[in-house]
């Protein structure tokens, strides 16, 4: 426990963890639209899963009110989210388990070391986690000395080949079979020489690759999908059986949580687990859910430390109109909907958390400036508000997130370009009936101004493209003279 | 100041003191199927086939041993929870507190379950004394795992309503799979590869 200062909401700090690319968003884009190998393995898998998601989510007659139901639990646990932390803690503790709070990505670090160092093991099995991938806990831990071995199949694949994930479920959705089978042959110790790239082949290989793994491992550290204030249990939600092996065999769990991760009841579950398999990877039900509470005697881990995680979460609460980023359940559905993510791939978003939820999640974390091009990631088609399970509306986030940054550059005195002016003005426009009225009428009148280009400084946008002709009426007009017509 | 109070003192800025939401709670509470009925076993069954666990259906309690004999086959070292119903399995070896190389050595494991939910296909284990700690349905390459008519309820919040969220619960839909090979659904990884479950129709 170390004092601190009182003050502005902090935003995660730089140097530490993947919340920040090396290149802005229209670089990396540039480079991944190039990269004809990673446009087929991605419009491959997620046109497999639209159609998936689309056919069970049909199946379910309620799925609008189970989205309500979600995006209202969210919204109510956000209002008041000390007091649900406050019960987590009292819960976790009274069953056994210690709790530890980490304002950022750097402490959440230390802890964790801290807490392996003092089982006296120098190596721990990981969960799929995004959360550990946010704070980089696996570099913290190698540099002190301490081997973190990933058990998720795409997080091993991601691993063997020292690449970064590109996909909240699926880490390694840019390699194909192809790909990932000659990972396997160049990277795991004692894979078979004939290893094919048959997908069941592939599985067969991790499973005989960690089982031993398992079976030894002391310390395994996790993520949490959820965590109930009222109980203090923890859920983690997956497929393959690496994470009841980490949750169960060990016998020191530490599991690293997002602050936003709780919920207030048990009951509020029975909402979630209809919403999050259905939009994740297209199941009824994924093949495994564990929950725990504390420390159970003889059944488990024995040693149970919770670590709630801050780096930057407080910062976004703050802001009315993007805390709601805060509710997503990382189902990734959003991602596989959007045309962007699916042309230049999850790396070009610079973060961890990619795609649409990624373009407003991550600049509210580091701070608008810091992910500066991420809101502008997008055409705004809205797919990824349909498609969310909790409904964020994640274009209006980011038109809201565009007039931030604006906002911000001004108070540095800095000049914002015309886009930016431009997105600012969108976004006060819109945000009015009657303004938003007028400005179409506005357009029309523009029909008289001949020409194709736009003056400067707009010029730059139809060097390339020639500037559309205003229509005659506006869909405003029509609708409103649509009687008069004979 | 500790972290804790720093965290706790932020949040409760950020926040603010608007009015909490109402939560909308209009989804359906129960399925079109009541707890127990035919039809809620018989969806049960349809949904655990598509997710390619093996099913045998029998007609009464007395008909469990054979069902669970036949499914285990040739599978000589057979666990099983200290507190399974006697006569479910002729020869099992009780659960003694293994570790975990030892339940590496296990060919199966029989267990009861909690509750099961035919929308989803998902059975439900609480750690009670039919069922053992989670351990031992874990290791072991084959599962065996016996459902009666009573504990079958057709929705996922009858499913939860039945639980106790304090015990240690593992939710199994399937035997264990990945999506991670482009995002096709692959049987068999870490889990138990073979899921066989006897549902006892009038149990």
């Amino acid at each position: 426990m170390t004092p601190v200062d009182l003050g502005m909401p902090m935003v995660a700090p730089r140097g530490v963890g993947h919340l920040r690319g090396e290149q802005s968003f229209p670089d990396a884009a540039r480079t991944a639209l190039g990269n004809e190998q990673l446009r087929r393995n991605l419009g491959h898998a997620t046109s497999a899963i639209r159609a998936k998601r689309l056919r069970v989510v049909a199946e379910v007659d309620d799925w609008e009110q189970l989205r309500r139901a979600g995006e209202t639990i969210k919204a109510a646990t956000m209002a008041r989210l000390d007091e649900h932390l406050a019960r987590l803690e009292q819960a976790v503790t009274a069953r056994g388990g210690v709790v530890h709070w980490a304002r950022d990505a750097d402490e959440a670090n230390r802890i964790v070391t801290a807490l392996v160092r003092a089982t006296g093991c120098d190596e721990v099995v990981k969960v799929k986690s995004m959360t550990t991938q946010e704070i980089g806990l696996n570099e913290a831990l190698a540099d002190a000395g301490i081997v973190a071995y990933e058990t998720d199949l795409a997080e091993l694949i991601v691993q063997l080949d020292n690449d970064q994930p590109s996909h909240i479920l699926v880490p390694a959705i840019h390699r194909n079979r192809r790909e990932i089978r000659d990972i396997f042959a160049e990277h795991m110790p004692g894979v078979p020489a004939d290893l094919t790239d048959d997908p069941h082949a592939l599985a067969e290989a991790a499973r005989l690759h960690l089982r031993a793994k398992f079976l030894s491992a002391r310390v395994a550290v996790s993520g949490a999908n959820f965590a109930i204030a009222d109980t203090g249990t923890l859920l983690v939600v997956e497929s393959e059986g690496n994470g009841r092996m980490c949750l169960t065999l060990p016998e020191t769990l530490i599991t690293v949580m997002g602050i936003e991760k709780v919920v207030p009841s048990w009951r509020d579950l029975e909402v979630f687990l209809q919403l999050l398999p259905r939009s994740s990877t297209g199941e009824r039900m994924n093949p495994y859910t564990s929950a725990w509470t504390g420390v159970t005697p003889g059944d488990g881990p024995q040693e149970f430390h919770l670590v709630l995680l801050d780096n930057g979460r407080t910062a976004t609460l703050a802001d009315e109109a993007g805390r709601s980023a805060l509710h997503c359940i990382r189902c990734s559905a959003c991602l596989n909907v959007c045309p962007v993510y699916e042309r230049v791939g999850g790396h070009a978003y610079g973060s961890v958390y990619p795609g649409p939820i990624g373009a407003v999640l991550s600049p509210q974390l580091t701070g608008v400036e810091d992910n500066a091009s991420l809101p502008y990631a997008s055409s705004l088609c809205g797919a990824c508000f349909d498609a969310c399970p909790v409904r964020i509306d994640i274009p209006a986030m980011l038109v809201h997130l565009r007039a931030r940054h604006v906002e911000e550059r001004e108070k540095e005195h800095r000049l914002p370009s015309a886009e930016q002016v431009a997105m600012a003005a969108a976004a006060w426009t819109m945000a009015d009936g009657r303004r938003f009225a007028r400005a179409g009428r506005g357009a029309r009148l523009a029909r008289f101004a001949r020409g194709r280009r736009l003056p400067p400084p707009l010029s730059g946008w139809t060097a390339s493209r020639d500037l559309p002709d205003p229509p005659q009426h506006t869909f405003r007009d029509w609708w409103r003279d649509r009687d008069d017509q004979p | 100041m500790t972290s804790r109070e720093a965290m706790l003192s932020a949040v409760r800025a950020a926040r603010g003191d608007g009015d909490v939401p109402e939560i909308e709670r209009a989804y359906a509470r129960t399925g079109s199927h009541p707890p127990g009925s035919p039809e809620a076993v018989a969806l049960l069954v349809d949904r655990l086939f598509d997710y390619r666990a093996l099913v045998t259906s029998v007609q009464r309690a007395d008909g469990i041993v054979g069902a669970v004999t036949d499914a285990l086959g040739e599978a000589s070292r057979v666990l099983v929870p200290v507190g399974l119903p006697e006569g479910w399995v002729t020869d099992g070896v009780v659960d003694d507190g293994f570790a975990p190389g030892d339940l590496d050595g296990m060919d199966a494991v029989v267990t009861a379950c909690a509750v099961a939910c035919a929308t989803t296909g998902t059975i439900v284990l609480d750690a009670s004394l039919d069922q053992g700690r989670r351990a031992i349905t874990l290791v072991p390459d084959h599962h065996v795992c016996v459902v009666r008519a009573s504990q079958v309820v057709d929705s996922v919040p009858e499913m939860m309503a039945r639980l106790d969220p304090t015990r240690p619960l593992t939710f199994i839909s399937g035997p264990s799979a990945t999506s991670d090979i482009e995002l096709q659904r692959v049987e068999g990884v870490h889990g138990p590869r073979r899921l066989h479950v006897v549902v006892v129709v009038e149990g």
